[in-house]
């Protein structure tokens, strides 16, 4: 049996709750249906879609079609996804590394220093993007800022061609979702109690069995909610891998971009954006059931 | 055998907005092997500082600390043979209560087996060994402080230093743990400093005591000569309860002194030299006051204004003069309150009772 006050207090639960429940609705739950439906269509010559059934767009991500009308196998978009995966993972180790020494730092300022460093951290948010990646450019071309000024120090004889490779779509990624790193570590250890770094201390540990023994594993909740805010947006990024990677190297992001705008093949791009969902999913499902996935805490 | 702790004038400051802040005052004191030591004192006296400058977490302007003749003031936490009990008991809420406990072991580099045999010694000690597979959290203040001290022990420290260990207990247990941890540390034969605020638990617990106030020791002696015999004003009026008088020097024979208070005199001991005719300020402890019927024979003669029965003891709020006292007087053989308010009363002040204050 529900007493009325309970039934009450569900009630206003559901009210509460409603405006997210529309949000995400709304923006988000239809728009992916409408991705899934047209991922399961046929393109139609002018670039919209045709209402057919058809999986050719799935067949397309794995194979092409041969001269005489016969499937043979295309690792090309694997390949891509391969690449975008390892790009993304290389770029959440980077991330992980540069961050969290920041993190720490930031969390153990007196607070008003502490307010500033965020607010420092959110700096590049506050211009757009794509302006930012196109500074990157500037920056790394063969005669920008850092290959003029080695030459100009004697460290080098030749320009150091970094952009269009991918390490400068590395460095873009690096840049752009370093903050989505520093901010959640920033969070949970700036909550870490002082006293018990002090016990720690107080009970021989060094800095570094400080760290592995006690601020680390403390910190994990943070560090995963890290690693996936900057994982996941890593693997899907387009901009980066377009401006400095040169096109050359294709990630998911910008193959599935190509696919909505000049390749005009709406099913193959949401095959592919269902593709990666799908993956991530996945991963992130398997994450959670292992046993520090579950210590984490708050992802499922 | 040196001293466990030797300070020698051991000055804190810390910058703040304006200048800055003396925390601790050219402080010396020592402290002797397998004592139990209290700083005491109000809140920022300094005595939590000084506690945090044994212990490592902080570092002294200028001065000397050494520990079992050893100078330690330049050695950071990790390498001092000191171990502490915080406050609010600072337990890894990521381990089990058994790896806290062998947590201090594990740093040394102790193995496993040895760590394991002191840690269940350890639990044994605070009767916690049913709890070793548990997470703080799942603990009661009460127990957490067990662990608390557990691990503080388990590494076998030369010195113990205790945080106002038992503030966020509630009255009964707190009671409860006073004996324990004074029995731990018979059993132990490990130095104990402990700091508190709490003048009953300062009391009933130490050997000797430090009373700090405004970052310097006021006073350092047995709980029984703080109590009875205070040096100034600020010792007479932290510890205990106490009358505060002031009061004029009638007859002066050598440390002999008569002394006039309200409407008689009374006698009192010094070791300083007074003038006849003198003010002085003495410290008179409210239940060293005797109430008597009109027609006995007391020094002072009083009138009842109020009476409080508080179980034990009735206070009362006694006008002799323009001299306002506090007395203090047992129930137990009347079972109730014996005066009222009202009531003509005399007042029998035993000679040296009263104890005179310098400064």
């Amino acid at each position: 049996m529900i007493s009325p006050l309970e039934r009450k207090e569900r009630r206003q639960r559901f009210w509460g709750l409603l405006p997210a429940i529309a949000i995400i609705g709304i923006f988000m739950v239809i728009p992916m249906g409408i991705v899934a439906l047209y991922s399961f269509l046929e393109a139609d010559s002018t670039g919209g879609v045709e209402s057919q059934f058809s999986l050719d767009a799935y067949q397309q991500f794995l194979f092409e079609l041969d001269l005489d009308d016969s499937l043979i196998f295309n690792p090309g978009y694997l390949r891509i996804f391969g690449r975008s995966f390892w790009l993304a993972f290389v770029c959440t180790v980077l991330c992980l590394i540069i961050g969290f020494p920041v993190a720490y730092y930031m969390s153990r300022q007196p607070t008003n220093r502490k307010n500033i460093l965020v607010m420092l951290v959110t700096i590049p948010f506050w211009t757009n993007l794509l302006i930012r990646t196109y500074c990157w450019i500037l920056l790394l071309r063969d005669n920008g800022l850092f290959n003029n000024f080695l030459l100009a120090t004697g460290i080098i004889k030749e320009p150091i061609q970094v952009l269009y490779t991918p390490t400068a779509v590395l460095i873009g990624l690096v840049y752009t979702f370093l903050p989505f790193m520093i901010l959640p570590m920033y969070s949970t250890l700036e909550k870490l109690d002082n006293k018990l770094l002090e016990a720690a201390h107080d009970l021989y540990a060094n800095r570094r069995q400080l760290l592995r023994r006690v601020v680390i594993p403390l910190a994990m909740p943070g560090i995963v909610a890290g690693c996936i805010l900057v994982f996941i947006p890593a693997l899907g990024a387009f901009l980066a891998p377009d401006l400095l990677g040169g096109g050359k190297n294709l990630m998911i992001g910008s193959l599935i971009q190509l696919q909505f705008s000049s390749s005009r093949n709406w099913p193959f791009g949401s095959a592919a954006s269902l593709i990666l969902l799908i993956t991530v999913m996945v991963a992130l499902i398997i994450y959670s059931r292992t046993p520090s996935g579950k210590s984490g805490k708050g992802l499922f | 055998m040196p001293n466990a702790i030797d300070v020698v004038s051991v000055s804190k400051t810390f910058p703040v907005e304006k200048g800055v802040l003396t925390a601790l005052d050219s402080v010396s004191l020592s402290i002797n092997n397998n004592e139990f030591f209290t700083l005491l004192g109000p809140s920022g006296c300094g005595k939590t500082t000084l506690l945090r400058l044994i212990a490592g977490f902080e570092y002294p302007s200028s001065g000397n600390i050494s520990l079992f003749g050893a100078p330690i003031q330049d050695l950071p936490p990790h390498k001092r043979p000191v171990n502490t009990v915080f406050q609010q008991y600072a337990l890894f809420p990521h381990m089990t209560v058994a790896e806290n406990v062998g947590f201090g072991m594990e740093m040394l580099g102790k193995d496993k087996s040895e760590r394991d045999k002191t840690v269940l010694e350890m639990l044994e000690l605070v009767k916690m060994s049913e709890y070793a597979r548990r997470k703080p959290t799942q603990l009661s203040g009460g127990q957490q402080q067990r662990i608390a001290l557990a691990r503080a022990l388990a590494p076998k420290p030369k010195v113990l230093l205790l945080d106002e260990p038992l503030s966020a207990l509630d009255l009964k247990l707190r009671q409860a743990m006073r004996s324990e941890l004074k029995t731990l540390q018979r059993e132990t034969g490990i130095t104990f400093i402990f700091v508190t605020h709490d003048q009953e638990e300062a009391l009933t617990m130490s050997d000797r005591i430090a009373v700090m106030s405004q970052g310097k020791v006021q006073q350092i002696d047995t709980p029984i000569e703080i109590y009875e015999n205070p040096v100034n004003r600020f010792v007479a009026d932290f510890i205990g309860e106490t009358n505060i008088l002031e009061s004029t020097v009638t007859l002066a024979q050598g440390s002999h002194l008569q002394c006039s208070l309200g409407l008689g005199l009374i006698e009192v001991e010094s070791k300083e030299l007074h003038r006849e005719g003198q003010s002085i300020h003495l410290s008179l402890r409210p239940e060293k006051i005797r109430l008597l019927p009109v027609g006995e024979n007391g020094n002072l003669s009083g009138e009842i204004l109020e009476a409080t029965y508080i179980g034990t003891d009735t206070t009362y709020k006694v006008k002799t003069g323009n001299l306002l006292l506090d007395a203090r007087d047992p129930n137990a053989l009347s079972g109730s309150s014996r005066f009222r308010p009202g009531d003509k009363v005399m007042l029998s002040i035993a000679p040296n009772t009263a104890k005179v204050l310098h400064d």
